[in-house]
Parts: C-alpha cells; sequence; structure tokens
C-alpha cells in the first residue's frame, strides 16, 4: 500500500492477482495492525474513536454495495432499507429471544441477503434504469412494512432497545470497547471482499458487468451471478444494519431511509467504484464530511446563524455538498478517490529519478 | 345510486383529478428520457424548485401572479439547459449508472440548498380559485385539484400537437428514434437534448405552481416526484399518452386502495400501492401500457 517499487516483475497471473503484491506489504499490513489495534485505541480520545467506529461501520456496508454496483455493475437504491431489514431482524431476535451478537449478526445478514435477492429478482428481466426504480420501490416499501407492522418494529416510535453485546461476560459498553467489537467486523470484511473479488466468483462479476452477453457466453450463469451479487451486497448492507443497532444501542427505521442509500452511494463514487481501497477512503471521506462541516460551522457559522438556523444550516449543507461531489466526481474522475491515490504513487514510483 | 357506488365513484374522481395531476409531473420526465435516454431521479426536486422560485416572488409585495409565473417558467428553462449543458453534457457515452447518479446528485444539491437558500419555512402559494369545493356528481373536488387537471390536459394537447405537427417535434421525435439517423438529417442532436431539458423545466415550473398551492412549498413538495416512477413505469417510459393514462390510473389506484384499505391498516396505504402496482408491472411487462418494447433483456 504505501511501499515504492522500482517496476513491474510480475511474470505470472497469480502473482498478479495475489493479495500482497511484494513481501513489505505484508510488513506494511502488520504495521497497519499495529498501529490500528494497539496505537490506536490507547492514544486517542474516545471521541475520535467514535467517529471511527462510525467509519468501520459504514466500510462494512459500502464495501457491499461496491461489490453490487462497482464489481457486478448493478445498481441499488434500497441499500438503506437491506440495512433495516439486519437491524430489526438483529433487534427482534436479541429483545424477544435474548440471543447473543454472534447470532443475530449473521441472522440478520442472512434475512437481509433473501430481501435482498427478492427486491433483486427484476434484475434478471430488467438493467439499468429500470431496476434503479425496482430498487427505489423496494426501499420504500420495505420503509413503509417497517413503519407499519408493529410486530416488526416494536410500537410506537418504530424503535428496539437493544444492550450492548458482550462476549464471555465481557460487555462492549463504551465506544473505547465497541472499537475492537467494530474493527474485527471491519478487517473481517475487508478481507473477504479482498479475497471474493479475486476469486472465480468475483471474476465471474466483473465480466458480467463488462459485458453481460460476452459473459454469458463464455458459459457464466449471469441469473445466478446477479443474484447472487445481490445476495451477497445486501448481507453487507444486513450486517452493517446490526452494527449500526449495536453501536447506537437502537434499531429505528430513520437510520435507513432513502437518503442512507445515497450516502452510501456517494461513498462508492466518490471512494472509486470496484475498488476496495477506494470503499474504505469514500466511507471515511463521506463520514468525516458532515463533521468537518459541524466543526466548521460552530467556529465560523455561529457569526451569521442563530443556535436554532444551525442545525437546519448543517444538514442543508451536508446533503447539498453530498450531490456536488457525487457530480464533481462522476464528472472528473470517475475512478474517484482511489485513482488519485494511484496517481500520486504512481508518481513516488520512481522518484526522485523521473527519467 | 347505492351509496356504495357513490363512495366508489366519489374516489375514483378524486383519483382521476390528482392522477392527472401526478401526470403533469411524469411528463416533464417522459420527454427527457424520450428525448435523450437520460433518467431524470431530480424531477420532484425541480417541482420543488419551481415552487420555492414561485412561492418567494409571489411575496413580493404586488407581485401579480400571472408575473411570477412567468419568472418561474423562464428560470426553470435556464435551469433545464444549464443542468443539460455543464452536467449532463460531460457524461454523454458513459454508463447509463453515471447519468442515473448525476440526477441523484443533482436531487441531493436542490434538496439540501434549496431550503438554505429560500428558508426552510413552509410558504403557501395562493391561486385565486377560492376555496369552494366544486361538486362533480358524488364527488367534490377542491377547486385547485380541478386547476390542476385542467393545466395537465391543457399540457398533453399542447405537447401532442407539437410532437405531431410541428418541425421541432418531428425533428425531436426522430432524435428520440435514432440519434445517429437524426444527426445524418442534418439534426443538430445536441440542440434537442437541451430542448428537452428546458421542456422539462416549463413542465415542472406549472407543475410546482399546482402542487405548490395543493400542499405548500417546502422541502417535502420533492416527495412528489416519488409517485412519478409508478406512473411512467405504468405508462410507458417513452409514452406521453402514457404517462396521461399511468397517472389516471395510479392516482385512481392510490385513491381507492386509501378509501378501502385504510380502515383495515390504519392508513399509509396511499403511499404503499402504487408501488406495489410497478413492481407486479415491472415484473410482467417492463415497457408498460404504451413503452416501446425494446427493452435490453440479458
Amino acid at each position: 500500500m504505501f511501499h515504492r517499487e522500482s517496476g513491474v516483475f510480475k511474470t505470472t497471473y497469480s502473482a498478479d492477482m495475489a493479495l500482497y503484491p511484494l513481501p513489505i506489504a505484508k510488513w506494511t499490513m502488520i504495521a497497519l495492525a499495529v498501529i490500528f489495534v494497539l496505537i490506536v485505541p490507547l492514544a486517542v480520545h474516545e471521541y475520535y474513536l467514535s467517529i471511527l467506529n462510525l467509519i468501520f461501520i459504514a466500510i462494512v456496508g459500502a464495501l457491499g454495495l461496491n461489490i453490487l454496483v462497482g464489481y457486478t455493475g448493478q445498481i441499488s437504491i434500497g441499500h438503506g432499507a437491506f440495512m433495516s431489514v439486519g437491524a430489526y431482524t438483529a433487534a427482534n431476535l436479541a429483545v424477544k429471544l435474548g440471543l447473543p451478537f454472534w447470532l443475530t449478526l449473521p441472522a440478520g445478514g442472512l434475512m437481509a441477503a433473501l430481501i435482498g435477492v427478492v427486491v433483486g429478482m427484476p434484475s434478471l428481466r430488467i438493467k439499468g434504469l429500470y431496476l434503479a426504480i425496482a430498487t427505489l420501490a423496494g426501499q420504500l416499501i420495505i420503509e413503509w412494512t417497517i413503519n407499519r407492522v408493529p410486530a416488526i418494529s416494536g410500537g410506537a416510535q418504530a424503535s428496539i432497545e437493544v444492550d450492548r453485546p458482550s462476549l464471555f461476560g465481557f460487555a462492549f459498553n463504551t465506544q473505547g470497547r465497541l472499537y475492537f467489537f467494530l474493527l474485527f467486523f471491519a478487517v473481517i470484511a475487508i478481507i473477504a471482499t479482498l479475497n471474493l473479488v479475486r476469486s472465480r466468483i468475483g471474476r465471474a462479476f466483473v465480466a458480467v458487468r463488462d459485458q453481460d452477453i460476452a459473459a454469458e457466453i463464455i458459459g457464466i450463469n449471469i441469473y445466478r451471478y446477479k443474484l447472487l451479487a445481490f445476495a451477497i451486497s445486501s448481507f453487507y448492507a444486513g450486517v452493517c444494519g446490526v452494527l449500526y443497532t449495536y453501536y447506537f444501542g437502537i434499531a429505528n427505521y430513520e437510520q435507513f431511509q432513502l437518503i442512507v442509500s445515497i450516502d452510501y452511494l456517494a461513498m462508492i463514487i466518490i471512494g472509486g467504484l470496484g475498488s476496495v481501497l477506494g470503499t474504505i477512503l469514500g466511507a471515511t471521506f463521506v463520514t468525516l464530511l458532515p463533521i468537518v462541516i459541524r466543526i466548521f460551522m460552530e467556529n465560523v457559522g455561529s457569526l451569521f446563524f442563530t443556535a436554532v438556523e444551525m442545525a437546519n444550516v448543517i444538514s442543508g449543507l451536508r446533503l447539498g455538498l453530498f450531490g456536488a461531489l457525487i457530480i464533481f466526481f462522476l464528472i472528473v474522475e470517475p475512478e474517484g478517490l482511489n485513482r488519485l491515490w494511484r496517481n500520486v504513487r504512481s508518481y513516488f514510483r520512481v522518484w526522485p529519478f523521473s527519467y | 345510486m347505492s351509496e356504495d357506488l357513490e363512495f366508489f365513484l366519489a374516489l375514483t374522481l378524486n383519483g382521476a383529478s390528482i392522477g392527472l395531476m401526478y401526470s403533469l409531473i411524469a411528463l416533464g420526465f417522459v420527454l427527457v428520457y424520450k428525448a435523450t435516454d437520460a433518467i431524470n431521479f431530480a424531477q420532484g426536486e425541480f417541482v420543488m424548485l419551481a415552487g420555492l422560485i414561485v412561492a418567494v416572488s409571489l411575496s413580493i409585495e404586488a407581485m401579480p401572479l400571472i408575473v411570477a409565473i412567468a419568472i418561474v417558467i423562464v428560470v426553470m428553462i435556464g435551469f433545464g439547459f444549464g443542468f443539460e449543458r455543464v452536467v449532463l453534457r460531460p457524461l454523454l457515452g458513459r454508463p447509463v449508472v453515471a447519468v442515473i447518479m448525476a440526477t441523484i446528485g443533482l436531487a441531493a444539491v436542490l434538496r439540501g440548498l434549496g431550503p438554505l437558500i429560500f428558508g426552510s419555512e413552509t410558504r403557501a402559494v395562493s391561486l385565486p380559485v377560492g376555496d369552494d369545493p366544486i361538486v362533480l356528481g358524488p364527488a367534490s373536488l377542491p377547486p385547485i385539484q380541478v386547476v390542476g387537471a385542467a393545466v395537465a390536459l391543457l399540457f398533453f394537447l399542447a405537447f401532442s400537437w407539437f410532437f405531431k405537427k410541428s418541425r421541432m417535434g418531428v425533428a425531436m421525435r426522430a432524435v428520440a428514434d435514432n440519434q445517429q439517423v437524426a444527426q445524418a438529417m442534418g439534426i443538430n442532436v445536441e440542440r434537442y437534448f437541451a430542448l428537452a431539458w428546458a421542456m422539462a423545466g416549463i413542465v415542472s415550473a406549472l407543475g410546482g405552481v399546482v402542487w405548490g398551492a395543493m400542499l405548500g412549498v417546502d422541502v417535502q413538495l420533492a416527495l412528489v416526484g416519488l409517485k412519478v416512477f409508478p406512473v411512467v413505469i405504468l405508462g410507458g417510459l417513452d409514452s406521453i399518452g402514457g404517462a396521461l393514462v399511468g397517472g389516471l390510473i395510479i392516482g385512481i389506484v392510490e385513491s381507492l386502495a386509501a378509501g378501502y384499505l385504510d380502515p383495515f391498516v390504519g392508513g399509509g396505504t396511499k403511499d404503499f400501492a402504487p408501488y406495489v402496482l410497478m413492481i407486479l408491472v415491472l415484473m410482467i411487462r417492463p415497457y408498460g401500457i404504451f413503452g416501446r418494447r425494446q427493452i435490453e433483456r440479458v
């Protein structure tokens, strides 16, 4: 990731697909692991840990969406709803049956995967804009159903409170403890995605994205792989929803509305479609943006606005900036932050002897 | 006439007039899709912007309604042109997902910055139509609905004429049919792309006026745009007549669902039934009632 190589010496495909392109990459990973597991949680204030926690959750959801949109070339405007499916499944299981997180988490993911497959079903017959509209309908129908059916939503406020997760009597009940909980799942999600996209399934996804007819001719069952992409992607979304639920201690459908689907699309477009590193960068960027806006407005904006106006101004600015950034990246740098990072790297690859 | 039948007719008429107002907004969507193959996820936000502009210009003292409407039409035409020119033209030839995302981005921009610039309070747009309901057989309709329905019908007549008879309309149909052939015949395709967005701007301007008058203008007005999708999927994405029929059907279905099902499920079916219908249409007949059967199957 941070290493510099003097050239490209790969002679086999397996060397090209390897997780660690050079031996030094392994050391970079170990260094990153030490930083994130040992140094950050000890050295950083709890408030910043809570922000990092949000980023970890966002990475899980955005990776899932990128598998679907970036790698398989389908589109989903319903990922917020898939997250809510995971969240409410886990919350109901945790509260009504008292199940621990290591059961509710996969259960939420699987339920979301099931719903995701159902919503993705139209992708077998239609694509592009029709699929976008179908998933939008899925989002609205799921939102409505959760909001209206008390058996799912747990009553008037449509929210269910859950206890923080605990393992062998150790409760993850502070931001510092949740940090390890969420870091673990973010790392699992990253490793799983990295391996998925270089496997047979991942290559089939890319083939479906690049040229579906050609993919079918070389023997890829595109129906199966499209549904598989929807299933995997919404599994990630479901897990992301469960993590949100445990993070906030409450499952609430307002955290999973249409706007959330758009936030996640913004993450992968700003970060870079079809790139794991880009997803991480995008998730970080989009999570930090409203926080930066808030800090900026609290310091500068208080000169112009009252406290009440400020909330509106911040949420409006946030939404407006998101939209503007989506459009900006689409036009100027369709490959997103990942491409910018690669540009910087390839500049420094032979620096300072660039001839 | 029995009471049940009267209830049914009242719901149907009410739904039909709302449905015509939906088709007014759907029309802007269809115009853009027909000519440029771009799908506009910001149609509701266009309507919201138009509503905001008309509400703000009406709040200036002694502003005659007709001038306010003229202002909003001019601004929306400019906005449509500008969006096509600045955002969509660089995206020509890119995957359809890119255009969808660009309009979603625009929707976010308008929804975020609109209230910042124009204020977030709900504004009223008062049209000189009075408040007394218009009695039409068993139904009594709010006058604004009747005005909205009439505006919608007027637009359909105008656009039907435009596409059948006028030189520009025929050229636009040629662009919609086959861009390369149209270009070979000497039609300036890019100009007609811009024109389509400008026309969507006009329709949205009027949509903003009537919907703003009915619901009041704030950021929630943009949600009307979500109803566009069932309408155009049902009617066919590229059919102007389809937008009319689709709007009528969705309006009536919505009204009947609200009338008959709401007592059982505790309200809200109105926002639910159109999407279920839409999913069914997508599964069975994705090109809609009048759409071209040219859906890319895979």
